[in-house]
């Protein structure tokens, strides 16, 4: 649309009953007005692009390089490369999986009843109890997976208890523990670890949306012959289903990619996919290349998840 | 029968309260420890008490660097990302915009995505448009910024969301202009939000270590440092650390929640 | 707890609904205090009462939300005191409807049904909405209906369970006027035809007496006064009843003396004035005389005044209002400076406010409350029952 002439401004102000003057300032101000969400949105969306969304296209460059830190890297498209790490290291991309699914069915199965719990029957304590749920969030996450070590320690109290009650055979028995009376540097001590790290991530979507759910909506289902168990089966858990989709997913992805607890009270058994890229991409004699590709696995396999999710989920509530 | 049917009423807080337990008993572990006096290397085994570790807290300055690196990140990632990170909040809440959907997932994905992915994509950026010598503070800094933002939206979000919008409409009633509405009355309403955000966002980036690992070059944070020592022995002065975040976390909490919570309790 | 109870809900025993000594205590406040109660089988029952008297809490003792600090709930022999509400043969229509947000209509409906084990609910479900008369939307979600389409899915859904008692929570309060009446009338003629006990929390006193047959109005956790509409409106026996249902005016006196089947009444600016004996509730020579403005008529001078009336001269109108249906004066006389007075408006003579007027009643329509009551017991309630 070209600019409008002085005949044109003249005519809508003499329409509008006011003059040429006033009416331009008028447009000034309702341009500013539009213009301000964006210049509030600019400067944080421009640092998420860059810093978030252009690397992504960089790792998927660099992991079809070749080359070295010394010899300099050369862009050769060798697609070869993701081949390589899948034959080397699929074992280890398995058993990230197999992990993270343990560890988030475990974490569902523990934040369902928390979160129950500080929603519906906690009155004027919910604040509180989330808070308190959150709080050790705040102190370094290394030293209290490590605190794990002291309490799985194979002459700890903990310990000792599972092997009276014959838990630790049943846990070697079933191969996520290789003794029968030590736990530490197995699976079993791995996903321990990790459900406890991420049991935050799952309790506090799913704390959210049970916290919408009218209280009443239980006093009817009572009403309606429902037991306790058959009106959370019936009414509780289907209303607060997007947000334990939602604690699923905020738990499941980062727990795919994560090494800490791996390597703090795993051991070589134990190796996952984390691992391998930090080795890779930062420890001497890796191939950047390959912990590059690695690394476009794992983004690719979560892009796809998590745009899914956001196709179903609809983008408004999920921030 | 009685004591059956008392379990049975109270069974979920009873559940709860041992989920409570089991998130609660590393910290425990963790201050207990920090009172201990390790004869080796590893302080895993409890084995004589000693306030040593809470006399000498930087074992001999050892932890000094470590921290002071993490402590000044922290400050300014803290401060950037609430910037930023308030800044989009109240565009997303108060006002309309094209590209919504956009905005929201890009918000999303930083926190859905392994801290992996996001450490080593920037690593490659950074690789391949600076070189290698860009690593440290510069690279953690902006890495550091990047997953706060996120975290600071939802925060302020929530805070402002819970705010009635009309308050602002009956202050321009009463003749305050946009620049007063917004701090006479929105600021100081949105302020706590704000506060807590940016709590969140300095304990993310104090915290953080699998971006800073893949990002750091040759610098090294806190908990970098612990990472590092992992194989070679842990000192109890890391405990202690652990243990003072604690407090002063708890501490926090106390402070914002007890004067609410007299507040209710005086008006029943 | 007899097997029939536990698989079949709403079968097992019949019997009259009864609450005996039922106290319910919050920490130090007394929400019900000692309550004993008989509703009848078949009948419509209404607790009445302004918020805080503890209805809701009465309701919720027999639905099984609550349960007593003291006391029992029976039905017929059925002790179902201790008993969780989904093992009671009772259903709730809750005030805010409660409708499950996440099912269709006809799964709301069939919900109970379900629960207990019901395998064909198809022909059950469609009946019931044929009776609430939404049958062609059965598939729709809670929020795409209507309040009032809403509360009659809220009233199926209880309903199709055939339950002994139906308990309502101000089911009517989100409704507008109109509607409201309507589904007065529909929640009446429904319970004459299934023949269930329905009992109907409301704080509007119109509802009350429009639907239920029995009421007990409800002050402070205690029953002021249980009877037939007609018994609680003409022959309140607290100036709480008198001043909660409608309006009244009441007269504080001495007793004088009696004239054959009246008691005489002396008011405090000396006026004497009859109540029939069998309307006095005063225990000693203190009464209070009571009289329903609409009882009273409204007269120009004493000679107008009909012989055998209560009579009170002297009275100057100072507000006169005109409601539609009545004119409504209020009068100020000696004993009262504020009377009272509802006259229909049948073309007589309208009186201006400082017109100079006398009052009169048949003296059969008065009625007599212990004097020493607090004569404004009741009436800020009125505020409530009139929104």
């Amino acid at each position: 649309m070209s600019a409008p002439t002085l005949a044109d401004e003249a005519a809508e102000a003499l329409a509008a009953g006011t003059t040429v003057a006033e009416l331009r300032a008028d447009k000034r101000v309702r341009r500013r007005r539009a213009t301000l969400p964006y210049l509030l949105l600019a400067p944080g969306i421009a640092w998420l692009v860059v810093f978030f969304i252009v690397p992504m296209w960089s790792i998927v460059s660099t992991s079809v390089e070749t080359g070295d830190m010394d010899t300099g890297f050369v862009l050769s498209w060798r697609w070869a490369n993701f081949g390589d790490v899948w034959s080397q290291w699929h074992q280890q991309i398995i058993r990230s999986l197999e992990y993270s699914v343990m560890c988030t069915v475990f974490c569902l199965i523990l934040a369902l009843p928390l979160a129950y719990f500080i929603a519906f029957k906690a009155g004027r304590w919910k604040n509180l109890l989330m808070a308190l749920v959150v709080a050790p969030f705040f102190t370094s996450y290394l030293i209290r997976t490590l605190a794990w070590k002291t309490i799985l320690a194979d002459d700890g109290w903990v310990v000792h208890t599972m092997n009276t009650l014959h838990i630790t055979p049943l846990l070697s028995g079933m191969g996520w523990t290789y003794s029968d009376n030590s736990v530490l540097q197995t699976p079993f001590s791995v996903v321990c670890g990790m459900v406890y790290n991420f049991l935050p991530f799952t309790v506090l979507p799913i704390y959210t949306a049970m916290e919408k759910i009218d209280p009443r909506l239980h006093e009817a289902g009572q009403d309606l012959y429902a037991s306790a168990w058959a009106t959370f089966r019936k009414v509780t858990f289907p209303l607060a289903l997007p947000g334990i989709v939602g604690g699923t997913l905020l738990t499941f992805i980062p727990a795919v990619g994560d090494y800490t607890n791996a390597v703090m009270l795993g051991g070589p058994k134990t190796k996952v996919i984390g691992t391998v890229i930090e080795q890779q991409m930062i420890g001497t004699g890796g191939n950047i290349p390959y912990g590059a590709a690695l690394s476009v696995l794992l983004m690719v396999g979560t892009l796809v998840i998590t745009l899914a999710y956001i196709k179903r989920a609809g983008t408004e509530e999920i921030v | 029968m009685a004591v059956v049917n008392w379990f049975r009423k109270h069974l979920i807080a009873i559940v709860a309260f041992l989920i409570f337990f089991f998130l609660l008993v590393p910290n425990f572990v963790v201050v207990w420890m920090s009172f201990n006096k390790p004869s080796g290397k590893y302080n895993v085994k409890w084995e004589k008490f000693s306030l040593d570790a809470w006399k000498n807290p930087l074992d001999d300055g050892i932890l000094h660097d470590p921290l002071m690196l993490s402590l000044e990140i922290a400050l300014l990632a803290t401060l950037v990302a609430t910037i930023l990170g308030t800044m989009i909040a109240f565009a997303i809440v108060r006002h309309s915009f094209k590209g919504r959907g956009f905005v929201n997932s890009v918000l999303f994905l930083p926190m859905a995505a392994p801290e992996i992915v996001m450490g080593t994509t920037l690593l490659a950026l950074f690789l391949n448009t600076f070189g290698v010598d860009f690593l440290g503070f510069k690279s953690i800094l902006i890495a550091h910024i990047m997953f706060c933002v996120s975290y600071v939206v939802i925060t302020v979000k929530s805070r402002l969301n819970g705010m009635d919008p009309m308050l602002e409409k009956a202050a321009q009633d009463l003749y305050a202009t946009p620049w007063q509405t917004f701090w006479r009355v929105t600021f100081p309403l949105v302020a706590p939000g704000i506060g807590a955000a940016a709590l969140l966002s300095f304990a993310l980036s104090f915290d953080d270590f699998i971006i800073t690992e893949m990002t750091a070059g040759n610098s090294v944070t806190f908990p970098y440092w612990i990472w590092n020592a992992v194989q070679k022995g842990i000192p109890p002065q890391v405990n202690v650390i652990g243990s003072l975040m604690l407090i002063i976390t708890l501490a926090g909490i106390a402070v914002a929640e007890v004067p609410k919570w007299l507040k209710t309790s005086k008006a029943r | 707890m007899s097997k029939n109870t536990e698989t079949s809900a709403a079968g097992g025993v019949a019997g009259d609904l009864r609450l005996v000594n039922v106290t319910k205590r919050f920490g130090d406040f007394a929400a019900v205090k000692d309550l004993t109660l008989t509703i009848p089988q078949g009948s419509f029952f209404a607790l009445l009462g302004a918020s805080g008297c503890g209805k809701t809490t009465t309701l919720r003792m027999v639905s099984g939300l609550e349960e007593p600090t003291n006391g029992r709930v029976l039905i017929g022999d059925h002790d179902i005191t201790r008993l969780r509400p989904y093992k009671r043969p009772v259903n709730t229509v809750f005030q805010n409807y409660a409708l499950f947000p996440h099912l269709t209509i006809q799964d709301n409906i069939a919900f109970g049904l379900k629960r207990r084990g019901v395998k064909d609910v198809k022909k059950p479900v469609q009946d019931m909405l044929d009776l609430i008369e939404l049958s062609h939307i059965g598939a729709r979600k809670p929020n795409q209906l209507s309040g009032g389409q809403q509360q009659r899915v809220a009233l199926g859904r209880a309903l199709i369970n055939r339950p002994q008692v139906l308990l309502l929570d101000e089911p009517l309060g989100a409704l507008d006027l109109k509607l409201r009446r309507q589904m007065q009338i529909e929640l009446k003629r429904i319970q004459t035809e299934v023949g269930l006990t329905f009992v109907h929390v409301t704080h509007d006193q119109e509802e009350a007496m429009t639907m239920a047959d029995t009421i007990a109005v409800m002050n402070l956790g205690r029953i002021e006064q249980l009877g037939s509409p007609t018994d609680l409106y003409e022959n309140p026996k607290t100036t709480f009843v008198a001043n909660f249902l409608g309006q009244s005016n009441l007269l504080p006196g001495k007793a004088s003396g009696t004239v054959g089947e009246h008691l005489q009444v002396t008011l405090e600016d000396g006026s004497r004035v009859l109540i029939p004996a069998a309307r006095n509730h005063a225990s000693g020579d203190e009464v209070i005389v009571g009289v329903r403005p609409e009882k009273m008529s409204i007269h120009a001078s004493v000679d107008e005044v009909p012989d055998g009336r209560n009579v009170l001269t002297g009275g100057v109108v100072t507000d006169t209002s005109f409601v539609g249906v009545s004119t409504q004066y209020v009068v100020k006389a000696a004993v009262c400076d504020e009377l009272g007075v509802f006259v229909q408006n049948d073309g007589a003579q309208i009186f201006r406010p400082g017109s100079d007027v006398v009052v009169s009643w048949d003296p059969s329509q008065g009625f007599g409350l212990d004097g020493k009551q607090d004569i404004e017991a009741g009436a800020e309630a009125d505020l409530e029952a009139a929104s």
